[in-house]
Parts: structure tokens; sequence; C-alpha cells
């Protein structure tokens, strides 16, 4: 029934969401920057292959990285101007890796995008477009668009679900997404479920954005498409593929499976987005919407700037500071990364940039067995378990027993532990010498 | 400064301390009715109880804090909390120093020697509780007469558990438990008298409720450990699983068996008088729920309150010695390692396996 609100059973947990910061800001344009730097790793996957060299010209929208293997994906400049260097810069992952520096020339004319059709389109050529023009998903994991479209022979993706979740905290780039751009992402939709032949198509959004699951409705009965709108509860993680499939269409992916196993497919509303720019005016994906909020921002904003901006220059487009921050963070609370270079560039997969205190400070103390981390994992892990085995040394107990490597590290059992045990950093540490071991 | 560290940068007010004092406030209600009934004699109780395991836990905490091996964990919580059970678990009129070896023990042997908060496999409390006991056997079956019962005599200052354990064995037969006190004269409250000559639920059972019985500071009124139980549900510290199974199991055992051992035969136990009666509230609300030594997952939980409710009921009727509830959920601790190692939680996306069709 689409008016019941829906969630997924096991676990999870109800963060305070500080949407507010935000939610009512319109998306501003930030002025185009000086100087960019765009990274060629934008992507799950290999790193693209540079195509230009140091003191090329770029414009708007040129190809400067192309795809280097099959999981992997084109980019784009998102600025006219010139290639000032190629260097290694460190992203707010910490991943490290070739960009490309370009130094933005503001005389030279603004670029057009031609619109095109693209009912006229077949489904080859639209796949095309979406591989071409460099869409990722958005909605921080950016795996490459084209290869979760393009369906393997014998499957078959009977749903389309459309992720409108958001249930990081702070975020909300995705809500003025779909109330302030919902015409566009609903082509967006319809494109992707051309693509990859959904029957069914569900829009999932948390009742915390009641005025986008109304807007979009509306939007979606004037185009006459048959779209199924359902509001979930609010409860993280939401949005992620696993639980909002158990959520939306009551079935669970199997360890190790993706969601095509069970014949869905799961897209973000900024990548439905970014497909509809690609696929009818065919623009590039060379600029994204980031929620610039948080406690310590003077004027919290949704902006849209183009991919390589430096997050220092976001901050000081929200009026700076009001203290210094004790962390930043890139993406949301619970699983977005923590720098502290302002020099670091925005991503494509960047939702987000939140300046935040610290709270909830607790001395850091046993493990007293409270069972909490085990009936907030939505997974339906042990990360007790997982802690002690790790901390131990013994990765092949975790790994094989209590099935370590099923963790996404959404931070559920983190939130809730009273211990404040770094759960989340001891499983990032345990799958990477689990790997080493192998 | 900024901090860069792993994800999750967001974290619940969840903190070991507020548990641990959550708990100890659950505890308050039962503990002042103890003070309540028992006079000035049980509030000292349980100020040395607190005061023996806080110091204990500080010294320790001088020792190994010096060879950093151990933090002290004064601050959260845990040893007042263990101080306040061990109080609670005592006679009002125990010699002091009894009280004061039981809280030592629960701290520095229970606890401490296994490394700590979290790391003891038996509830401390419960531990130091059994130690005094069989130590000290006839200073702590020495219990008081609350002021609530009018009648002070030897019968009275039985309590009701032992009382009938000792009739029976005296070769009382084919009496229940109210009709033997009724038989011998056991004191009963008027007020307890009078709703029971509405409802016909039996006198004792009222009183042992509301916690007009001879017994420890602490267990003697179950309706006030239940309030206090509802709180810490209520605040999501403790789940039902483990006290409902306990109870509920050990319920339905006597109900269909414990008419046996005075030849009253099958089904029909009072079920009543034995479950408000004796340490079970206290021990299956605060004693078998604490995290440490008790299962992880929810149906971990359930199998551990129903082996201690069994293990209750065994001792209770048929076993030599009282402590029905204390030794059981030692007992059961001793399963844990083994009940975690087990139970794991069915992992997502987990299909029961369709056979398919030749």
């Amino acid at each position: 029934m689409p008016n019941d609100v829906l969630t997924f059973k096991r676990g999870g947990v109800h963060p305070e969401d500080r949407k507010y910061l935000s939610s009512k800001k319109a998306i501003e344009i930030l002025p185009t920057p000086k100087e960019v730097i765009v990274s060629l790793s934008q992507h799950l996957g290999a790193p693209a292959k540079a195509l230009k060299a140091k003191g090329d010209k770029v414009v708007k929208g040129e190809k400067i990285g192309t795809a280097s293997s099959f999981i992997s994906a084109e980019v784009h400049s998102p600025v006219n101007g010139t290639i000032k260097a190629i260097k290694k810069v460190t992203l707010a992952n910490s991943v490290s890796c070739d960009a490309y520096v370009i130094e933005v020339d503001q005389e030279a004319p603004e670029v057009d995008f031609v619109k095109t059709e693209w009912k006229n389109k077949t489904k080859e050529e639209l796949l095309a477009t979406i591989k071409d023009l460099g869409v990722v998903g958005m909605g921080g994991a950016t795996f490459p668009a084209h290869v979760k479209f393009s369906i393997p022979k014998g499957k078959e993706a009977e749903y389309l679900v459309i992720n409108g979740v958001e249930c990081e905290p702070y975020l909300t780039s995705d809500h003025r997404t779909m109330l302030e751009r919902a015409e566009g992402v609903v082509e967006g939709i319809m494109i992707i479920a051309r693509v990859i032949g959904a029957k069914k198509i569900i829009v999932g959004i948390e009742v915390n954005k009641m005025d986008a699951i109304k807007h979009l409705r509306e939007v979606i009965e004037a185009s006459g498409y048959q779209i199924q709108v359902q509001p979930l509860k609010m409860k993280y993680p939401q949005g992620d593929e696993k639980q909002l499939l158990s959520a939306t269409i009551k079935k669970e992916i199997p360890s190790g499976k993706l969601p095509l196993d069970i014949g869905a497919v799961v897209s973000n509303v900024g990548t439905c987005f970014a497909v509809y720019e690609a696929c009818a005016k065919n623009k590039p994906l060379f600029e994204r919407i980031v929620s610039v909020t948080g406690e310590c921002i003077k004027e919290p904003k949704n902006v849209l700037a183009p991919i390589g901006t430096k997050i220092g220059e976001l901050i000081d487009f929200c009026g700076g500071f009001t203290e210094e921050p004790d962390k930043i963070v890139s993406g949301g609370p619970m699983m977005g990364f923590s720098f502290y270079d302002l020099e670091t560039p925005i991503q494509k997969g960047t939702s987000g940039v939140i300046s935040i205190k610290i709270e909830n400070i607790a001395p850091q103390t046993a493990c007293i067995s409270c069972g909490k981390c085990v009936q907030a994992c939505p997974i339906g892990l042990m990360p007790t378990m997982l802690y002690r085995n790790i901390n131990v040394g013994a990765y092949d107990m975790a790994l094989n027993k209590y099935s370590l490597m099923d963790c996404k590290e959404c931070g559920s059992c983190a939130f809730v532990c009273p211990a404040h045990i770094p759960l989340v950093h001891t499983f990032k540490f345990g799958k990477k010498m689990a790997r080493r071991k192998k | 400064m900024r901090v860069v560290s792993s994800s999750p940068h967001f974290h619940s007010k969840n903190k070991t301390s507020s548990i641990m004092w959550n708990v100890s406030i659950a505890l308050a209600p039962a503990s002042i009715w103890g003070i309540y009934v028992f006079g000035l004699r049980a509030l000292l109780v349980l100020v040395v109880s607190i005061a023996a395991s806080c110091l204990t836990e500080y010294l320790l905490g001088l020792i190994d804090g010096k060879n950093g091996l151990i933090k002290s964990t004064l601050s959260d919580g845990s040893a007042f909390l263990t101080g306040l059970l061990v109080g609670m678990n005592m006679s009002p009129l125990v010699p002091l120093l009894v009280a004061i070896i039981a809280s030592a023990f629960a701290i520095g042997i229970v606890k401490w020697i296994f490394g700590g908060l979290g790391q003891n496999w038996m509830n401390p409390a419960l531990g130091g509780r059994v130690f005094v006991f069989f130590s000290f056997t006839s200073l702590m079956s020495n219990y008081a007469v609350p002021r609530t019962l009018s009648v002070v005599d030897a019968v009275g200052s039985a309590t009701p558990l032992g009382f009938v354990k000792t009739s029976i064995a005296g070769g009382a037969l084919n009496l229940s438990p109210t009709d033997l006190m009724n038989q011998a004269g056991y004191p009963v409250t008027h007020f307890a008298q009078n709703i029971a000559s509405s409802t016909g639920i039996s006198p004792y059972a009222i009183d042992a409720f509301f916690g007009n019985i001879g017994g420890c500071i602490g267990e003697v009124s179950a309706f006030f450990l239940l309030i206090g139980g509802i709180y810490l549900c209520a605040k999501k510290i403790i789940s039902w699983h483990t006290p409902l199974s306990y109870i509920g199991f050990f319920a339905v055992l006597t109900w269909l068996f414990s008419g046996y051992r005075s030849g009253l035969g099958f089904a029909s136990g009072e079920v009543l008088t034995q479950i408000f009666s004796g340490g079970l509230f206290l021990g299956a609300i605060f004693m078998a729920t604490d995290m440490v030594s008790s299962p992880i997952t929810k149906k971990g939980q359930i199998i551990f309150g129903l082996g201690c409710g069994f293990f209750t009921f065994l001792i209770r009727y048929f076993g030599a010695l009282p402590e029905a509830v204390s030794l059981s959920i030692i007992l059961m601790n001793m399963v844990v390692p083994t009940i975690d190692r087990y139970i794991i939680p069915k992992k997502f996306g987990t299909v029961k396996k369709v056979r398919e069709a030749k």
C-alpha cells in the first residue's frame, strides 16, 4: 500500500536528524572558483586514465579522463581553463591519487549543451550516453552508473527502487534535489527504467521529508508515469540498498550478492537527475549539490558547485565558521570521512560537508556485553564478538564465524555503544588485516 | 584542533556509567522499603557494603593503575552498584564485618582478578553473597521480622520459604504451604487479610508481594523490585526476556511439580507465594540481567532465563540448602560463554534453502 509507512525489520538506530539547519535553504549556485582540483578517482573502481597534459586548455564538459577498466568512469572538466599541473592529492577519504589542477579562465564564453529528446534513443544509446558522460552513483558510493545499469544476460531487473531516503543526519542535498529538480528526477527515473527494463518503480522517501513526498507525487501525476512514492519510517541506515529493498519490496539481498540477484536495481535521486542531464541535455556530470552544514557553519546552505571545488571555498561561501569545529566531515556523520585540509576538493560523491563539534564524549570503558550493538546491527552480526576477535588477532574467527566481510561499516553499533568502543575503526582494521593474511 | 578519526562522527547519549547509575536508581525503591521495614540497621548495612565495595575498587585501582593493567572503574558506578546489591542481599541483622567481607570478595576476587569490569564470568554481588553464606551460614540465616508484621515470635522470624521447607522435612504432608502456615499461625498483616478475604488469594502471597515478610534487606518487596524492573525496561537497559522466562518457567514448574514434595501430586503447586518470596524477583530482575555475566543475544537470554528457572525449582524444592536463586544464577553464569558461542543471530539475507524439485 503506497500510504503505509514502511521500514526495514532488523536493527537500525535513530540518530537526531539535524536536517533543519539546511533543509529549508534553496539551492544556491557557487560563483565559479579561480582554481579547481579534479581527481582522476571520482568513482569506485580503477582511477580514470588522464587524457590531457600540463598546459593543455580545456573547456567545460570536455573529457579529461577516460575509464581505464570495466569498473571505472569518465571524468570531464567542470570549468573552462588551463591545466596548471597534474599532482598527487589526498582526498577526504585519505585516498591519494592523481588530480588535475585547473586554472579557471573567467573570460571564456559559456558552453551551451544541446538538448535532445531521450525518448527517441534506444536502450543501448542511452547506456552509452550515461557511460560517456561520466555518470556515477551520487549517493556516496560513486559506483559507475553504466555498470550498474548493464543487466547481464540471464538476469532481470523487475524493480527499480529510487533512493530518496537520505537517512544520514544533516544532509539535505537529495531533499533539495527532489523539491527543486523533481521534473528532471522523474525524467531520469524513466530513462533508467527504460535502460534496465524495469516493470515496477518505487521511490522510497523517509517521512521527515513529507514536502518532497508530496511534491514528487504531484510531479509524477502531472507527467502520467507509473511511479509509486513510498513513505518510509525514519530509521538509520535505511538509505543502504539492502535496508531500502527490505523496506520497499520486502526482499533480502543474500550475503555477498547484489540487488540484481533479487531482481532490483537501486539508484539515488541525485543519480537520476544526473542521468536526465546526460541523456536529455548532453551535459556531463561535472557539478553537484553539496550540503554545507553543521553547527559550526555560520550560514548552512545547499550549494551547486563544480566538482573539484576546494572545500574551504564552499565554507567561505557559507559565511565561514562560527567557531572552530572539532571535525570536518565529507559526507554524513555516520559514514562520512573526517579530514583536516580545507584544500581538499569535492568529488562526484560528496553529498555534504559538515563541520561539527564532538558531542556526547565519554571515556572508553571495557565492553560490558550489553548487546546493544547486536540489536542495532541491521545485518544481524555480533559487533562485540567481531571486536573481541579482531583485538586478539583472531581474524579468521572474525571472518568465518562472525562474517566480518558482511559488515558495511554503517556505524550503528558504534553509535549506540555505551562503552564508546571504536567498533567501526576496529572492523576497518580487521578487514585490512584479514585481506593481507589471505 | 581538527580531529581525524574513523566514522561514525556522531554518538548516542549511551554511557556505561549511566547504565550503572540507572540500575542503582531502579534498586532505590526496594532498598528504601527495606530500610523502612527493618529500620536504620538496614541502612547501616547498605552503607557499609557500598563503602567497602568502593574502597576495594579504589585500592585495587591504586595497585593496578600503577602498572597500567586495569584502570580504576570507580567513576563508572559499577562498584557502587555491586556494593548496593551486596548490601541488599544481606539480612539486616548481619554483623557488619560479614557485609564488608562479602563486598571485598565481590570486587576483589570475583571481578578484579578476572580483569575488572566486563571480564567477570559471575555476577560479583552474587559471588560475594554466596561466599559469605557458606562461610557464615548461621549469621546469614538470621532474618529479621519486618515492622509491618504485628506478631513477633519464633515462627515469624523464619522466612516463609524456610518455614515451609523445615515443616515438610519434619513430616507435614498433604498440606499446601498456605495451609501449613495457617496451622502454625504464621503472622500476616491486616492489609493482606483484607485483600485475601475478598479475592481468595493466599494472604501470605500478598504479604510477600508487598514486602511484609522476613528476608534480606532488598529482596522482601517484589512490588518495589518490579517497579525498578519496569523502569529499567522503559530505559531499555534490560529487556524482559531474562526475567520473564526465568520467573515464568519457575512458576510453571512450581505449579506442575512442587506439590509432589508434600504428597499433593501433579499440578497442585502454589505459585504466587513461591514466586514473590525469597530472592526470586531481586535475582531475576537485577542479577540474572547483569549484562556482563548474561548472554548477549535475546535468544540466549531466554535460554539463560529458562535454565535459571529450572535450577531454582530444583534447588528450592529438592535441595538441602536454601540459596536457590543465587546458586542457579551462578550455575547459569558458567554456561553463558557456551550459549554465546552457539546462539548467533540469523544474518541478513540468509534464506531457508528451498529443496529443488527433481
